[in-house]
C-alpha cells in the first residue's frame, strides 16, 4: 500500500531543489490584515473626505473671507454676528429647540422602549416596526404632511378642534405656537431613534441583576434607578450627544414649516445660515453662522465621550 | 506560429490612415458650432417650458448648436442653490436663470451683456427701471431681462364682492382698455379707499388676504405700500432713512389693514394668498394671475368674478411690486458668442409673444412696448380679466430695497425687514419707535462691507 501513496509535497520529490521564495515588500504589505481593512474602508474614507471633511474645512475658510470673497478678514464675520440682536435670538432659539427636543425625544424613547421591552415577545416585533415608521419616512415628506395638518388657513387639527366646539390654534402664525409645532415634529421624527437604541440597551441588561434585586425586595423604581439607568448610562450619553448635534443642525423641519418666521422667531442656525448665505448672497457670513456652534458642540462631545470611555473602563 | 499581421503591415496601414485623415475634406457635423447648456427656472404653468424648448430648438437647428436645457424648480430655492454652487465651482451651465437679486449676488462671475441688452433697448425702447436696478452694475448689464417667470403683483379682486359689500365697480374703474381709463375714477383708488373697502369686506365675512410672512409676495406688496408713502429705508448713498414720518404713515396704514385681515397671514407663504382667493373666502389679493389661473381649474365660479387691476395709490404715487427674472452668462462659459446670440433670439418680441401665450399671460416682459400683446386682451373668464396685469395707467413698478446699493437691497429684501417691522408692530404689539429702532440696527448690518 505504501508505494501507492502519492507525495503531496513537491519539496519531497526526488530532485526537487527548493528555490528560495522572495516576497516583495509590496506583497507583504498587501497581505497584512490591516492593509486589506484599510483598502476596504477606502471608498467610505474617500466619501467622508470629499463630502464631509473637505466641505467642513472649506466652510471654515469661507467664514474668514469678506462678503465678496476677495479678502481674508480673520474672525470679523464672527464678531459681526455677535453684534447682531437677530443672531443672538437665533442662538437662543436653536438652544431652546435642541434642548427641549432632545429632552422629550429621550424621555419618550425611554418610556416607549420600556413598554415595548415588556411586551410579549410574539407581538413585540410588530410594535417595534410600527414605532419606527416616523424615523424611516423621508423627513421632507413627513414634514410636508405635518405642514398640511398645521396649515395656517385649512389646518386639519383646527378643523377637528372646531368640530368639537373649540377655537382653532394659530399653529404656525403665532411665534410661540410655531416654535412648539417645529419642536413637536422634531420629537415625533427623532423619538424612534432613541427608542431603538434604548431597547437594544435594555435587552443587554442581564436578567439575573433584576432577579437578585427582586429577591432583595427592590421596587420597580429602585430597579430602574439602580440597575437599568447605570447599565444604560453610556448609550444614553451617546444618543443624547448624537441627537444634540443633529438637532442643532436641523434644517428641513423649520425650512418647510415656517422658513424661520413669523418675525424670525423660529430660525435655527441652519435656516438662518441659508437665509444669509444663499438667499442674501453673503456666503462667508452664512458659513460663519453655521460654524458658530461647532466649538461648543465639539467641547461637549469631548467631555461626553471621555465620560463614556471612563465608564467603559470601569465596567471592563 | 507566424502572426498574420506584420509590423510592416501595421505601419503601412497607419500611414495610409493618417494621410486619409489629413487630406479628407472637413465635414460639418450636425452641431458644428458646439453646445450650450441652460439652467432655466421651471415654470409652474403646465406646458410653458415647451415654448422655451421650441424656441431654443429652432435657434439650435439654425445655428448648428446643440442646446440642452435643465429646468430647475424654485421650490426650496433649488435654482438659487444651483447658481450658488456653479458660481463657487466655476463650472456648470453656460446660461443660467436668475431670479430677483441673483444677478447682483453673482456679479463677479457674470459676463457683461451690454451688447445684447443695448440691441434690445434700441429696438424696443426703455426697459423697466426695476430690471435695470437689478441687472445693471457699475453701468454694465450683467443679465438679460426675460419674460419667463417675471411678474408684477397687482390687485386681483372679486368683482361681485366689491360691488355688493364695498359699493365699488372695479371693472368700470379699470376697464380692459387703457385708453378708457378715467383719471377721475382711477385716482379714487387710494390706500385709504382700499382700507375702507377692506373694513367693509371684513365685516361681510370676506376679508382681503395680504400676506405678512417673509416671502416675496409679502415683501413686494409691503414694498409698494412704503413707496406709495415715500418711505425710504436706505438711500443710494448708504444713509439710513427709515426713521421718518413717511415710514410711520405707511406703518399705520399697514396696522389698520392687518386689523381686518385673517390672523393667519403672518404664516402664509407665497401660495397662502392664492389659496385664500381660490377658496372663495377672500375678496382681494395682490398677486400675478396664477391665483386666477388655478381658480379657473379648481373653482371656476370664483375665477369668473376675478379682475386684475392696479394697486392703490398713495401720496407719492401708485407702486406695484415687480419681480423680474434674468438670464446670466457665466464667465466660465466656453461658447459665449453663441450664448449671446441665443439670448438675443429668445428676447425678440415674436419669441416673447410665444412665451407669454404659453404661460397664459403670467410671464411679463420688461419692455413696456411689449405690453400690447394679444394674450392679456383675450384671456378669460371674464374677458379682459388680466388686461391690467402689465402695469397700466399711472402704475409704476417698485422693488423693496431700492434705491440702496443693490448688494444692500438684496439683504433688506431677502431678510424681509419691511414685513418683519409690520409684524412686530401689529402682531407683536411692539411700540412703533422700538420697531423703527430695531429696523435701523438691522439696516446698519446690511451695510457691512
Amino acid at each position: 500500500m505504501a508505494d501507492t501513496v502519492q507525495p503531496w509535497n513537491a519539496a519531497s520529490l526526488p530532485g526537487y531543489a527548493a528555490a528560495p521564495v522572495k516576497k516583495s515588500g509590496l506583497q507583504l504589505f498587501m497581505r497584512r490584515r490591516s492593509t486589506i481593512a484599510l483598502l476596504m474602508c477606502m471608498p467610505l474614507i474617500l466619501i467622508i473626505g470629499c463630502l464631509i471633511v473637505y466641505p467642513a474645512f472649506y466652510s471654515i475658510y469661507l467664514s474668514m473671507l469678506n462678503k465678496a470673497q476677495t479678502r481674508f478678514i480673520g474672525l470679523s464675520n464672527f464678531t459681526f454676528l455677535m453684534s447682531r440682536d437677530t443672531f443672538w435670538m437665533v442662538v437662543w432659539q436653536s438652544t431652546i429647540f435642541a434642548l427641549s427636543a432632545v429632552f422629550f425625544k429621550a424621555l419618550i424613547g425611554l418610556i416607549t422602549a420600556h413598554l415595548v421591552n415588556n411586551l410579549p415577545v410574539k407581538g413585540q416585533r410588530k410594535w417595534r416596526g410600527m414605532l419606527l415608521v416616523p424615523w424611516v419616512i423621508p423627513l421632507a415628506l413627513s414634514t410636508l404632511g405635518w405642514w398640511w395638518m398645521f396649515d395656517p388657513t385649512n389646518s386639519a387639527f383646527n378643523y377637528t378642534l372646531r368640530s368639537f366646539g373649540f377655537d382653532g390654534i394659530p399653529w404656525l402664525s403665532e411665534p410661540y405656537w410655531a416654535r412648539f409645532s417645529v419642536i413637536l415634529v422634531n420629537v415625533w421624527f427623532g423619538a424612534p431613534f432613541f427608542l431603538i437604541m434604548y431597547l437594544a440597551a435594555l435587552k443587554s441588561v442581564p436578567e439575573q441583576l433584576y432577579e437578585a434585586a427582586s429577591i432583595d425586595g427592590a421596587t420597580a423604581w429602585q430597579k430602574f434607578r439602580h440597575i437599568t439607568l447605570p447599565m444604560m448610562h453610556n448609550i444614553i450619553a451617546i444618543t443624547v450627544l448624537f441627537s444634540m448635534i443633529v438637532t442643532f443642525a436641523n434644517f428641513d423641519i423649520v425650512q418647510i414649516m415656517t422658513a424661520g418666521g413669523p418675525r424670525n422667531m423660529t430660525h435655527m442656525f441652519a435656516t438662518y445660515s441659508f437665509l444669509l448665505g444663499i438667499r442674501s448672497g453673503d456666503l462667508p457670513l452664512g458659513a460663519a453662522t453655521s460654524l458658530f456652534m461647532f466649538p461648543i458642540l465639539a467641547i461637549a462631545a469631548v467631555f461626553i465621550l471621555r465620560g463614556v470611555r471612563k465608564r467603559g473602563r470601569e465596567i471592563g | 506560429m507566424a502572426s498574420g499581421t506584420s509590423r510592416r503591415t501595421i505601419l503601412k496601414t497607419a500611414a495610409l490612415a493618417s494621410a486619409a485623415v489629413i487630406t479628407a475634406p472637413y465635414v460639418r457635423g450636425a452641431y458644428a458650432a458646439g453646445s450650450l447648456a441652460l439652467g432655466c427656472w421651471d415654470h409652474w404653468v403646465p406646458g410653458a417650458n415647451k415654448a422655451l424648448i421650441k424656441l431654443c430648438d429652432e435657434w439650435g437647428a439654425k445655428n448648428k448648436v446643440d442646446v440642452h436645457i435643465d429646468f430647475i424648480t424654485s421650490q426650496g430655492e433649488k435654482d438659487k442653490l444651483t447658481a450658488a454652487a456653479e458660481a463657487q465651482a466655476g463650472t456648470g451651465h453656460d446660461i443660467m436663470s436668475h431670479r430677483d437679486w441673483n444677478i447682483r449676488i453673482h456679479q463677479n462671475v457674470l459676463e457683461p451683456l451690454d451688447d445684447v441688452v443695448s440691441a434690445l433697448i434700441k429696438k424696443y425702447g426703455a426697459i423697466s427701471p426695476v430690471a435695470e436696478y437689478l441687472a445693471k452694475s457699475k453701468g454694465v448689464w450683467l443679465g438679460v431681462p426675460t419674460a419667463i417667470g417675471s411678474q408684477v403683483k397687482p390687485c386681483c379682486s372679486r368683482l361681485d364682492l366689491y360691488k355688493e359689500h364695498a359699493g365699488l365697480d372695479l371693472k368700470d374703474m379699470f376697464p380692459a382698455d387703457e385708453s378708457k381709463y378715467d383719471k377721475a375714477k382711477t385716482d379714487k383708488w387710494t390706500w385709504d379707499l382700499y382700507l375702507e373697502s377692506a373694513q367693509k369686506l371684513h365685516k361681510a365675512g370676506f376679508p382681503v388676504g395680504l400676506p405678512m410672512g417673509q416671502t416675496s409676495d409679502a415683501v413686494d406688496w409691503v414694498g409698494g405700500l412704503f413707496n406709495a408713502y415715500g418711505a425710504v429705508f436706505i438711500d443710494a448713498k448708504d444713509n439710513i432713512k427709515v426713521n421718518s414720518d413717511q415710514t410711520r404713515q405707511a406703518m399705520e396704514m399697514a396696522r389698520k389693514i392687518m386689523e381686518v385681515s385673517p390672523p393667519e397671514v403672518y404664516a402664509w407663504d407665497d401660495a397662502g394668498n392664492n389659496r385664500w382667493l381660490i377658496s372663495g373666502k377672500g375678496s382681494n389679493i395682490m398677486n400675478p394671475p396664477s391665483a386666477w389661473a388655478v381658480a379657473k381649474r379648481d373653482n371656476p365660479k370664483v375665477a369668473e368674478q376675478c379682475w386684475t387691476h392696479p394697486v392703490p395709490k398713495g401720496p407719492k404715487g401708485r407702486f406695484v411690486g415687480q419681480l423680474p427674472q434674468f438670464y446670466g452668462l457665466w464667465k466660465f462659459s466656453k461658447n459665449k458668442s453663441a450664448a449671446k446670440d441665443l439670448l438675443l433670439y429668445i428676447s425678440q418680441k415674436e419669441s416673447i409673444a410665444q412665451l407669454v401665450e404659453a404661460s397664459v399671460g403670467y410671464d411679463l416682459p420688461s419692455f413696456k412696448t411689449m405690453y400690447d400683446l394679444d394674450t392679456w386682451k383675450k384671456v378669460e373668464p371674464p374677458v379682459g380679466t388680466v388686461y391690467s396685469y402689465p402695469p397700466r395707467g399711472d402704475e409704476q413698478t417698485s422693488m423693496f430695497g431700492a434705491p440702496a446699493r443693490s448688494e444692500v437691497g438684496a439683504q433688506m429684501y431677502n431678510q424681509a425687514i419691511n414685513t418683519v417691522m409690520i409684524s412686530k408692530f401689529t402682531q407683536g404689539k411692539e411700540k412703533l419707535d422700538d420697531v423703527i429702532k430695531w429696523a435701523e440696527k438691522e439696516l446698519e448690518g446690511t451695510l457691512r462691507a
